[in-house]
């Protein structure tokens, strides 16, 4: 009797170790990013675009990657909306929820939400030289696009697995088209998740660097057109931290910093946008 | 035939469209790589670049071996480090836990997925590599100087390094695939046990991991699977310096994937050098996507079992 | 009726009807009549057919997988599963109402709006006095009428029912289908929605799915009796529950019936 009781104490004991070594780590994470990064954070940091030589250690700040990344990340977020949402819409709508249609899409979708941010990135390399694109802001939307959309068509995915046959039954009947069904009534129900979807895909998008690595370049200068290269947050920090420079190191962390702030400024927004919009959907 | 059917009609074909233009996607990636990778077979074969550590590109060696050897070091790591940590999480997460717990560390798991993958570089160059060559290093190697510990590496940038930051990379993963899988176990079987006078964990030790048991398997290797493709953050921190087979934890790696994102630039001056990058990156998406395969089947197999 | 001649009082007929998903024949070789601005209520054991056969008129089974359906239903002396059918004009002429109200993510007066406009009216006058009259018609205006774009999720069961059959009735069918239209309302609700079928079958023909026996003697003018998706037997109301000329029927209204193709042990149905 002890020893049993001995046994579960000692394995919870271990739980709870193990439990507040995960969750010890994420803070131990934004803590040393906060404050390594908090005392080179400035104002300028955030304004200015890079003069010659910060890389080296002189002036300036990282406008153009804080921009650069957030136009790349819209892009690319619209551009993965386009494809996946027709793909969901046709799982959950057209064919029936577990046709051989819907599963092998979801096959499709899990393996290629599997494959590493760097193929990716690979890929995107080689289809440029196809295309004969420049490592452009085009290319890392198109790059990123391609990344995000497992993510986003997964999320997706589960939120319209959800709504129940009879909604979809009860538009029909009353002689709308399928294409009305969907846009009228599983949107509206959906639309919070889809919402939150939409937002953690962009979210992983702008965090990645493998993927634009070869493929929107890098630039001091601030997006201004498709086909020229555009600097992004990751590759900036990247390469901020690769210089010997002490200075040049200390803004590496501050913009570090930057990053980590937008990507949870995403994750609350969906939070809030999710609460927002669910005033007429049906429990 | 009106407009409003005429809508619909164009619009399943537009779907029907885009959707094979998805599924041929990975199958365009796997070409598109393999084409690309394909021009170095002429001079050398495939088990001479897959097992030989010699890389000097310059010479027109390009064997692959170490930096194989180097994932599989670090993910190696990664992994002993965090199977165990997040198999325990999760089954506290959804054993015991008070509701209000689990509630509140559930968006813990989500952020930590969500952070970017250079910030976890970042924090391994600021927290990790200074524990590492201050106190871990010293004291193993010094008190164990033997496999797998003697190092000549001071630097703190290693194979250790990168696993430590790896495994918290891949906890959320494995602890919301285990959560799921666990949460799946029909509440019966539960119920027969503890009906019979079972402790909770007896429960969990006796009946729920063995019924959880394929579905934790699976969220393991979708876990390793992500290991072996991560890029940026094993870039930043484990060496990436050519010293041949990594032959202690405390020793540099240069795994796979960082070889592929640090050859941007120099690929184009030397012949092959390209193709030789190509081929690294085939055979991480080939890796990958048969471990994927495997996790997804042993879900798949587990969920038609149950219903 | 034994005749095949379509009888002229038909708003819909059955010819030779089998329904079948995959291996399980939900309904064999059907033929029959119902009659026009009548309340037709189809009665029998559960799961032999009956919701399978009215769907079939408004042709939403068409959703279920692996249907296969063969015969034909002639709705004003066309097939609607001929190939030149037009299902969505087919939904608007017959609505149906379902067992569990349904209603649809938007306000109750959205809800009321969706069918008529998605079928083209656009007149914003137009569609307030059709959300009025339709709310009207199934007793539900004066409960609504002052919170009109509230969500309609927030409505009681009874409301959301008589919501879902004004609905219904905006998209100005010909028929009514109901799906055992009351089985999850209160009595109280039950009572209210027989009242405006009872009213509004001067207006609609009416085809209402039940398992109660007390209900269909109340309401319908005209029984259907299906045993495991064969049609055992169907007359005016008068005389099925008077004098039925099949032993089935006999024993089903009387209370004496056994389910003997079920392993559960014997189901005597309630006292009619």
């Amino acid at each position: 009797m002890r020893k049993r009781e001995l046994e579960e104490s000692f394995v919870k004991a271990l739980m709870i170790f193990s439990t507040c070594v995960v969750v010890g780590s994420f803070i131990c994470i934004l803590s040393t990013v906060f404050s390594k990064g908090i005392s080179a954070l400035s104002l300028d940091m955030l304004v200015k675009t890079p003069k010659g030589g910060y890389y080296i250690g002189n002036g300036g700040g990282i406008l153009n990657a804080i921009l650069g990344s957030i136009i790349l990340g819209i892009g690319a977020a619209f551009l993965a909306m386009i494809i996946s949402i027709p793909i969901v819409f046709y799982m959950n709508l057209y064919s029936a929820k577990n046709s051989k249609y819907a599963f092998l899409m979801r096959f499709f979708l899990d393996i290629l939400w599997g494959v590493p941010s760097i193929v990716y990135g690979a890929f995107g390399f080689a289809l440029m030289v196809v295309l004969g694109l420049k490592a452009s802001l085009l290319a890392g939307i198109i790059t990123v696009a391609l990344l995000i959309v497992p993510i986003m068509a997964r999320s997706m995915d589960e939120v319209l697995k959800m709504i129940p046959f009879e909604l979809k039954e009860a538009s029909l009947a009353l002689g709308a088209t399928k294409l009305e069904t969907g846009v009228k009534i599983m949107l509206r129900q959906a639309l919070p998740g889809m919402l939150t979807a939409v937002l953690i895909a962009f979210g992983r998008g702008i965090g990645d660097a493998a993927s634009v690595l070869f493929t929107a370049g890098f630039t001091d200068s601030l997006p201004y057109s498709l086909l020229k290269p555009v600097a992004t947050l990751p590759l900036a920090i990247f390469f901020q931290l690769g210089t010997p420079f002490p200075e040049v190191q200390e803004r590496g962390y501050a913009s570090a910093l930057v990053l980590t702030l937008i990507i949870l400024v995403i994750c609350v927004l969906a939070r809030i946008l999710t609460k927002k919009f669910t005033k007429n959907i049906l429990k | 035939m009106n407009k409003r059917k005429r809508m619909d009609i164009y619009a399943r074909k537009g779907m029907l469209f885009i959707s094979a233009m998805i599924c041929s996607l990975f199958f365009v990636i796997v070409l598109g790589l393999f084409l690309k990778a394909r021009p170095i077979f002429s001079g050398h074969t495939a088990g001479e670049i897959l097992l030989s550590s010699a890389w000097h590109p310059t010479r027109g060696n390009f064997g692959l071996a170490s930096f194989i050897a180097g994932t599989v070091w670090v993910t190696a790591i990664a992994m002993f480090i965090a199977v165990p940590l997040t198999i325990l999480t999760a089954i506290y997460l959804s054993e015991y836990a008070h509701r209000n717990i689990r509630e509140a560390i559930r968006p813990v798991i989500d952020l930590l997925a969500g952070i970017s993958p250079v910030i976890y570089g970042v924090w391994g160059m600021i927290a990790v590599v200074p524990l590492v060559r201050d106190h871990v290093m010293p004291f193993f190697s010094g008190r164990f100087p033997f496999f797998p510990f003697k190092s000549d590496n001071y630097t703190g940038y290693s194979i250790i390094t990168a696993g430590i930051v790896l495994s918290v990379m891949v906890f959320p993963i494995i602890i919301s695939i285990t959560c799921e899988v666990l949460k799946n176990v029909p509440a019966a079987a539960r119920e027969a046990s503890l009906v019979l006078g079972a402790t909770r964990w007896q429960t969990i030790k006796f009946v729920i991991l063995r019924k959880a048991y394929p579905g934790i398997m699976a969220a393991v290797i979708l876990g390793l699977s992500r290991a072996l493709g991560e890029t940026m953050a094993v870039l930043m921190i484990s060496g990436c310096s050519l010293f041949g087979f990594p032959k202690s934890i405390f020793d540099t790696a240069y795994p796979l994937s960082a070889l592929i994102a640090n050859t941007y630039g120099e690929m184009m001056s030397i012949p092959l050098y390209e193709s030789a990058v190509f081929l690294a990156a085939f055979v991480l998406l080939i890796l990958t996507t048969l471990f994927n395969m495997v996790g997804w089947g042993i879900l798949l197999r587990a969920q038609a079992r149950e219903s | 009726m034994k005749d095949n001649a379509f009888s002229s009082s038909a708003h819909i007929s059955v010819r030779n009807l089998s329904v079948s998903y995959g291996r399980h024949q939900a309904i064999r070789n059907i033929t029959l009549d119902i009659p026009d601005k009548k309340i037709t209520a189809i009665i029998g054991p559960s799961g032999c057919g009956k919701t399978t056969l009215l769907k079939s008129f408004n042709r939403i089974i068409d959703l279920q997988e692996g249907v296969k359906v063969t015969g034909q239903v002639f709705v004003d002396g066309e097939d609607i599963y001929g190939p030149e059918a037009d299902v969505m004009q087919l939904r608007k002429k017959i609505g149906l109402l379902s067992q569990r109200p349904q209603v649809l993510p938007m306000s109750i007066y959205d809800n009321v709006a969706y069918g008529p406009r998605i079928h083209g009216m656009r007149d914003r006058k137009k569609i307030e006095e059709t959300v009025q009259l339709y709310l009207k018609k199934s007793s539900l205006w004066n409960e609504v009428k002052d919170r009109l774009h509230e969500p309609a999720s927030r409505l009681s069961i009874g409301q959301q029912q008589k919501l879902c059959l004004a609905r219904g009735l905006a998209i100005e069918p010909e028929v009514i289908l109901g799906d055992e239209p009351t089985s999850a309302l209160d009595p109280i609700s039950e009572e209210r929605i027989e009242q405006r079928f009872l009213e509004l079958k001067h207006q609609y023909t009416i085809v209402l799915v039940t398992h109660v026996l007390r209900q269909a003697r109340r309401l319908a003018d005209h029984v259907v009796f299906l045993y495991f998706g064969n049609l055992v037997e169907h007359g005016p109301a008068s005389e099925f529950f008077s004098s039925p000329s099949d032993a089935r029927t006999h024993a089903y209204i009387n209370g004496n019936f056994i389910d003997e193709y079920s392993d559960a042990p014997a189901a005597v149905m309630s006292m009619a």
